[in-house]
C-alpha cells in the first residue's frame, strides 16, 4: 500500500505553524540569554576558592545534569504553585526551566574555557595593575569565550530543540501548534514532516550565523 | 630621609615544603640597575615575582617609599594580608616584563600597549593611543601597530611587552629572564632596547643569564644561591673577581665552552 502524501490541508494552516516557529525562537533566544547570565554566575561561583560558594553551585549543576529536562518543566509549572503558592504561566515556566538547565550546562562550558586560559595571561594583566574584575572582562573572558564557542553553540542547539517540551505545558511553540494542526487535519505524517523541516531550516540558518560569528571572533589567530 | 624606593626585609617564600627564599634583605635606590644571577632553582625569579606580588611572600616585609605593604593578620606579625587595591597600586608603579612575553593574543600590538592605560589608568582612548605609539616607536615597532602578537617574532613580541610595561610609566621595571626564550639571533634586539632604558637612567631589576650584558650595564650584581644572597657587589667585583667559591663555580660554567 502506498501512502498518498497530501500537504495541502497542513499548508492551509501554515499561519498556526509560523506562529509556533516564532514562539519557539522567542523562548529559545530569551532562555539562551538568561542561560548565559546564569551560566557565567555559576561558573564563577564554582571556581571560587570559598567552599560556601563553590559547593552550592556544584550541587545545582549536578542536579540539572542528572535529571531529565521534562522534569524541570513539570517542576516549575506544577510544583511551584503548590510549594510556594506561585502560579506561573507556561511561557514563564518554560523560560525558567530552559534557562536554569542550560545555565547549568553553560557553566561547565564557561568554566572549562576560563581555566584553559594560560597563567601567563592572568599574570600579564595583573602586572599592569588590573583588578580581578578588569582582568576577567578584558583578558580572560574574551579568550575563554572564543575557545568555548563551538560547545556553546552545540548546547544552544540542544536548548532550542528542548523548547519542544514547552508544548507539554500548553505553550504555543512549534510542537504544540503542530499538535493543533494535526487534530484539525488528521495528517500527522505531513504535519510532523513539515515541522521537522522548519526546525532544520531554523537551525541551519542559526549554524550559518554561528560560523560567521566564530570566524570573526578567531580572526586574530590567523 | 632616604631616597630608597623599595626595601625588602627578611623576605621568605615557601612553596609547601620547598623553602625557596630564605631571608632576603636589600633596597633599591633610584637609578639603580640590579642584575640578579644564579643557577636554576636558586630563587631568582621567585624573588623578582615577590616584588610585584605575582607571588605572595610567606613572611618578611616589602616597603615602597617607606610604607610597609599589607597589614599583619591578627596574632601573627609575619603573616600579612595584601588587599587587592594596594597590590594593584604597587603593580602600577612596579612594571614587569616576563620570559614568555604574556602579550594578549586577542588584541593588536597597539591595543596591547593601550590596554593598561585605558583600563587601569582610565586614560582617554585618543591619549592612550598617542602614548602607546610613542612607546612602540621607542622599541622600533611603529610599523607593527595593527599586527596581532601571533604574527610577530619572539624578539618583536618581547619589545611590545617592554613597550606595554613602559607605557604605564613605572618607577621600577622588573625583567624576568627577558631573553631566555628567544632564539640567539633575536636576543640582541631586546637587549638593545633594555640598554636604551638603562641609558635613560631607569631603575630596573633584571634576572638574567646574559652575564656580558649584566657586566656592562648593571650597577650592582647579586649572585643568588639556595634562596640567599651569596655575593653582592659591582659587576667587576662579582663577575670578574668573585670572592666566593660558589660564585666562581657558577661563573666557570659560562666560560666552559667559550672560544
Amino acid at each position: 500500500m502506498t501512502y498518498l502524501w497530501d500537504f495541502a490541508p497542513v499548508l492551509a494552516r501554515s499561519d498556526l505553524l509560523v506562529e509556533g516557529l516564532i514562539n519557539t525562537v522567542e523562548i529559545a533566544v530569551i532562555s539562551i540569554v538568561f542561560g548565559v547570565v546564569i551560566g557565567l554566575a555559576l561558573a564563577f561561583l564554582k571556581l571560587s576558592p570559598k567552599r560556601a560558594l563553590s559547593y552550592p553551585a556544584t550541587i545545582l549543576i549536578e542536579f540539572y545534569r542528572n535529571t531529565p529536562p521534562i522534569v524541570h518543566f513539570f517542576w516549575f509549572f506544577y510544583a511551584l504553585p503548590v510549594i510556594a503558592n506561585i502560579s506561573l504561566d507556561p511561557f514563564i515556566a518554560a523560560i525558567l526551566a530552559l534557562s536554569t538547565q542550560s545555565g547549568a550546562f553553560y557553566a561547565e562550558v564557561f568554566r572549562g574555557g576560563i581555566v584553559s586560559v594560560e597563567r601567563g595571561q592572568w599574570e600579564g594583566a595583573k602586572a599592569l595593575g588590573m583588578k580581578q574584575s578588569q582582568l576577567m572582562r578584558r583578558v580572560v573572558l574574551p579568550q575563554a569565550l572564543t575557545r568555548v564557542f563551538p560547545p556553546f553553540v552545540e548546547r544552544s542547539f540542544e536548548l532550542t530543540k528542548t523548547t519542544a517540551l514547552a508544548s507539554t505545558l500548553a505553550y504555543a511553540d512549534l510542537m504544540y501548534q503542530a499538535m493543533l494542526v494535526n487534530s484539525e487535519t488528521f495528517r500527522p505524517l505531513e504535519v510532523y514532516t513539515t515541522i521537522a523541516l522548519m526546525y532544520v531550516v531554523l537551525l541551519v540558518f542559526a549554524s550559518t550565523l554561528a560560523r560567521v560569528a566564530e570566524a570573526h571572533m578567531t580572526a586574530y589567530r590567523r | 630621609m632616604s631616597e630608597t624606593i623599595l626595601r625588602v626585609t627578611n623576605l621568605q617564600k615557601r612553596f609547601g615544603d620547598l623553602h625557596v627564599l630564605r631571608g632576603i634583605d636589600f633596597a633599591v635606590e633610584p637609578g639603580e640597575r640590579i642584575a640578579i644571577i644564579g643557577g636554576s632553582g636558586s630563587g631568582k625569579s621567585t624573588l623578582l615575582r615577590c616584588l610585584n606580588f605575582m607571588e605572595s611572600p610567606t613572611s618578611g616585609t616589602i616597603e615602597l617609599d617607606g610604607k610597609t605593604l599589607g597589614r599583619p593578620v591578627r596574632g601573627n606579625p609575619d603573616d600579612r594580608l595584601y588587599p587587592e587595591g594596594e597590590l594593584c597600586a604597587v603593580r602600577e608603579r612596579v612594571g614587569m616584563v616576563f620570559q614568555q612575553f604574556n602579550l594578549f593574543p586577542h588584541m593588536t600590538v597597539l591595543e596591547n600597549v593601550m590596554e593598561g592605560l585605558v583600563t587601569v589608568k582610565k586614560m582617554k582612548k585618543q591619549e592612550a593611543r598617542e602614548c602607546a605609539l610613542k612607546e612602540l616607536q621607542k622599541v622600533g615597532l611603529a610599523d607593527k601597530v595593527d599586527a596581532y602578537p601571533g604574527r610577530l617574532s619572539g624578539g618583536q613580541q618581547q619589545r611590545v611587552a617592554i613597550a606595554r610595561a613602559l607605557a604605564m610609566m613605572p618607577e621600577i621595571l622588573l625583567f624576568d629572564e627577558p631573553t631566555s626564550s628567544l632564539d640567539p639571533e633575536l636576543v640582541g634586539e631586546v637587549l638593545r632596547v633594555i640598554r636604551a632604558l638603562a641609558d635613560e637612567g631607569r631603575t630596573m631589576l633584571l634576572v638574567t643569564h646574559e652575564l656580558g650584558f649584566a657586566y656592562h650595564y648593571a650597577t650592582k650584581v647579586i649572585f643568588l644561591a639556595d634562596g640567599v644572597f651569596h655575593e653582592v657587589g659591582t659587576p667587576d667585583e662579582v663577575l670578574k673577581h668573585p670572592k666566593q667559591e660558589r660564585t666562581r663555580a657558577f661563573l666557570s660554567r659560562f666560560t666552559e665552552f667559550s672560544f
